[in-house]
């Protein structure tokens, strides 16, 4: 028996010393800590330097493509059925149609979006959102320039990288499945990467960034007066709150003191500017998804929608990627002057959506050259 | 040869007829004796005969119903999937009712009536075994020191999911029964009351919980390192100070001038032990009851200290006027 149990018990050791090794996700000095606030606060950044090349090499900006000649018959003349882009010159519209199939479809090339037999033709639904698209880039750079994107500016590759759906979209959460008996779990208390691998509440992606008129007070838990004054809020607002501000910190790779004094979260005097800056963020994420993702549900075929029949749509992760500025904060719009500024007011995709057209299939991604 | 000691034992006492105890009048204790080794690393080896009585047996009945209805609560809410089931256990939890339904006593078992119900008989189950705890103590003709000590956990414990929720007028402000839920829940409180670490009592708390660690470790190792000394009968010089207690007591004159004496270390240990949750639970009453903010209440009253600006005015952009939005 006891040396059974002696066996036993230095298996046990060695498994546990082997799995606290290989399985802990160690990261290791030398570190690189940034101190965010007043010393004493407790407001760092703490990070490893090894782990900051990472990010930085996971986030470098594609070189632009060289500059075309302004000159020369404009693109609307030389094209048919150009309608974001048609006042360029024919050798700028090929170098933004270049760039964007870089930035979105480097393997699948040109026939990603465009009908081989006529590039002119809207039979796919992809070069119908693709056009859209262009429009919100355009809105993002213009109207959101001040308080959000600055001078970096966004383009295609912010959220596509390389890839036709950017690999950081969110659906809505389905309701729990049907089932003899479901008891409520209040949307939570399931292992959720959404929300950190907390139990917090996993489908608060649908109220806080999908409408322009969320209230301010659907975050705001915290009481403005020391005693209780007015109606209180419940707990339950709370841990929605916080999951939602793990989304954010996921998302852009920081910790809570990168916009918090988190002796008080709620104060805004002693928080950091990054706060404000996130805040219109969170603005200009609700305006994109009600203005331009959710109008697009019905140009989607049903197999790029999500298990509500809803579009995929946009958070702070979308763009950051797990870096806190998207790029290292490369001005990627510089190059791209022609997607900075909106240059029609029609909202594409104009009238009825039509997908599939009868006859016609979305060409299946070519593997890669 | 081999030698004793007080813990992980490397000789164990077997005698060849169970101890039984001193001779006690009500003695309806069941089983037959036998000894573990197992247990005989970490304590006795001895196990049973054991009492068990009929409030035990119905405090265990009603553990036991209440452990089944949180458990098939969180089996039902993967689907009844075993896999996910094991998978995500320490997610999975059994939620009181929501805000809307506030106190009423059955809402829908779905939406909080099973909370209730496992709340319930958990509750009865934990009172009828501190019922069970005191009536052994006295059988024994011991002091009731244990119970009351036990007692002072029951207190937080009804603070946290009966006597707050009742206060704030609805169910919904109870705990979670989960295991990472209810942790969750903690954080969510504090955020939600504006930084429970400006709560005078949660500080109390938090003084006796570090405490009672720091003297359990400061008597444990005295013990320990005297016991060659006899320091293992310290109950017997409580009265009669022997060599280890001159000893013990000499060391900590010796390193901060004060010892407690053999007496009395073991009421600093009872009382910071029984503070920690007395002190934890008036802190919970008073959150949310009495004050809303905490980090405000101690802004007002000036505990929290203020840091200079690093940055410069912060405005709420939600205030600025006309609000910056396309």
């Amino acid at each position: 028996m006891k040396i059974v149990l002696s066996v036993a018990g230095a298996a046990l050791a060695l498994f546990l010393t082997i799995a606290m090794f290989g399985g802990a996700g160690w990261t290791h000095p030398p570190m690189a800590n940034k101190q965010t606030g007043f010393r004493g606060t407790g407001m760092d950044l703490i990070r490893t330097r090894a782990g900051n090349e990472e990010l930085a090499a996971a986030n470098r900006a594609p070189a632009p493509a060289d500059p075309a000649d302004a000159s020369g018959d404009k693109a609307s003349a030389v094209y048919e059925n150009v309608q974001v882009l048609g006042d360029l010159s024919a050798e700028q519209f090929n170098r933004v149609m270049v760039s964007i199939t870089e930035w979105v479809a480097p393997q699948q090339g040109c026939t990603y979006c465009h009908s081989t037999e006529n590039m002119a033709s809207d039979e796919l639904y992809q070069k119908r959102v693709a056009r859209r698209m262009f429009q919100m880039t355009q809105h993002i750079n213009s109207s959101w320039k001040e308080n959000h994107v600055h001078e970096a500016g966004v383009t295609c590759y912010t959220c596509h990288r390389g890839n036709p759906v950017p690999a950081n979209v969110w659906f809505d959460t389905p309701p729990p499945s049907a089932g003899k008996f479901i008891p409520r779990n209040n949307g939570q208390n399931l292992a959720s990467a959404n929300v950190g691998l907390t139990s917090l509440p996993y489908g608060i992606f649908d109220d806080y960034y999908s409408r322009k008129d969320t209230p301010q007070s659907y975050v705001r838990v915290n009481a403005t007066t020391a005693l209780p004054e007015a109606k209180s809020k419940p707990i339950q607002d709370a841990e929605r709150t916080f999951a939602i501000m793990i989304t954010m910190s996921q998302a852009l790779g920081v910790n809570c003191t990168f916009c918090h004094n988190t002796r008080s979260v709620a104060q805004w005097d002693t928080s950091t500017p990054n706060r404000v800056h996130a805040w219109y963020g969170v603005q200009m994420v609700r305006d994109l998804n009600q203005d331009y993702m959710r109008p697009l549900t019905t140009t989607f075929p049903e197999a790029r929608l999500g298990p509500t029949g809803d579009v995929a749509k946009i958070s702070c992760a979308t763009c950051h990627n797990g870096a806190n500025k998207p790029l290292n904060g490369a001005k990627v719009i510089e190059p791209y002057p022609e997607l900075a500024h909106p240059t029609t007011q029609v909202s594409l995709p104009v009238g009825e959506a039509k997908d599939p057209i009868p006859g016609t299939t979305t060409p299946t991604p070519k593997p890669p050259m | 040869m081999a030698y004793y000691q007080n813990f992980f034992t490397q000789v164990q006492v077997r005698p060849l007829e169970p101890e039984m105890g001193i001779p006690v009048a009500a003695n309806d204790r069941v089983g037959k004796p036998f000894n573990s080794y197992l247990f005989g690393l970490l304590g006795n080896s001895q196990v049973g005969p054991i009492y068990i009585g009929y409030i035990a047996a119905l405090s265990i009945t009603c553990g036991l119903i209440a452990f089944e209805i949180i458990g098939l609560n969180m089996w039902a809410s993967v689907n009844w999937s075993p896999v996910q089931f094991v998978r995500q256990l320490p997610w999975l939890a059994l939620e009181p009712p929501l805000p809307k339904y506030g106190l009423r006593i059955l809402p829908p078992l779905a939406e909080g009536g099973w909370w209730l119900i496992a709340g319930f008989f958990l509750t009865a189950s934990i009172l009828l075994w501190w019922v069970h705890l005191y009536r052994r103590a006295r059988a024994l003709g011991l002091g009731s020191h244990v119970p009351w000590a036990f007692a002072s956990a029951i207190w937080l414990y009804l603070v946290l999911g009966f006597i707050r929720p009742i206060m704030m007028g609805s169910w919904s402000e109870a705990v979670p029964f989960g295991i990472f839920p209810h942790l969750d829940w903690t954080a969510a409180f504090s955020l939600r009351y504006g930084n429970l670490f400006y709560n005078p009592f949660h500080m109390l708390s938090i003084t006796f919980l570090y405490g009672s660690v720091l003297l359990f470790a400061m008597h444990g190792g005295t013990i320990l390192a005297c016991s060659r000394y006899g320091a293992d009968r310290e109950i017997d010089q409580i009265v009669d100070r022997g060599s280890a207690t001159e000893r013990a007591a000499l060391f900590w004159r010796w390193t901060m001038g004060f010892n407690a004496t053999m007496e009395s270390i073991h009421r600093w240990a009872w009382w910071f032990a029984v503070l920690t949750t007395l002190t934890g639970g008036i802190g919970i009453l008073l959150t949310g009851t009495v004050v809303d903010n905490w980090y405000l209440w101690a802004v007002k009253h000036g505990v929290a200290p203020s840091y200079p600006q690093v940055y410069g005015p912060i405005v709420d952009p939600a205030h600025l006027s006309p609000v910056v939005r396309p």
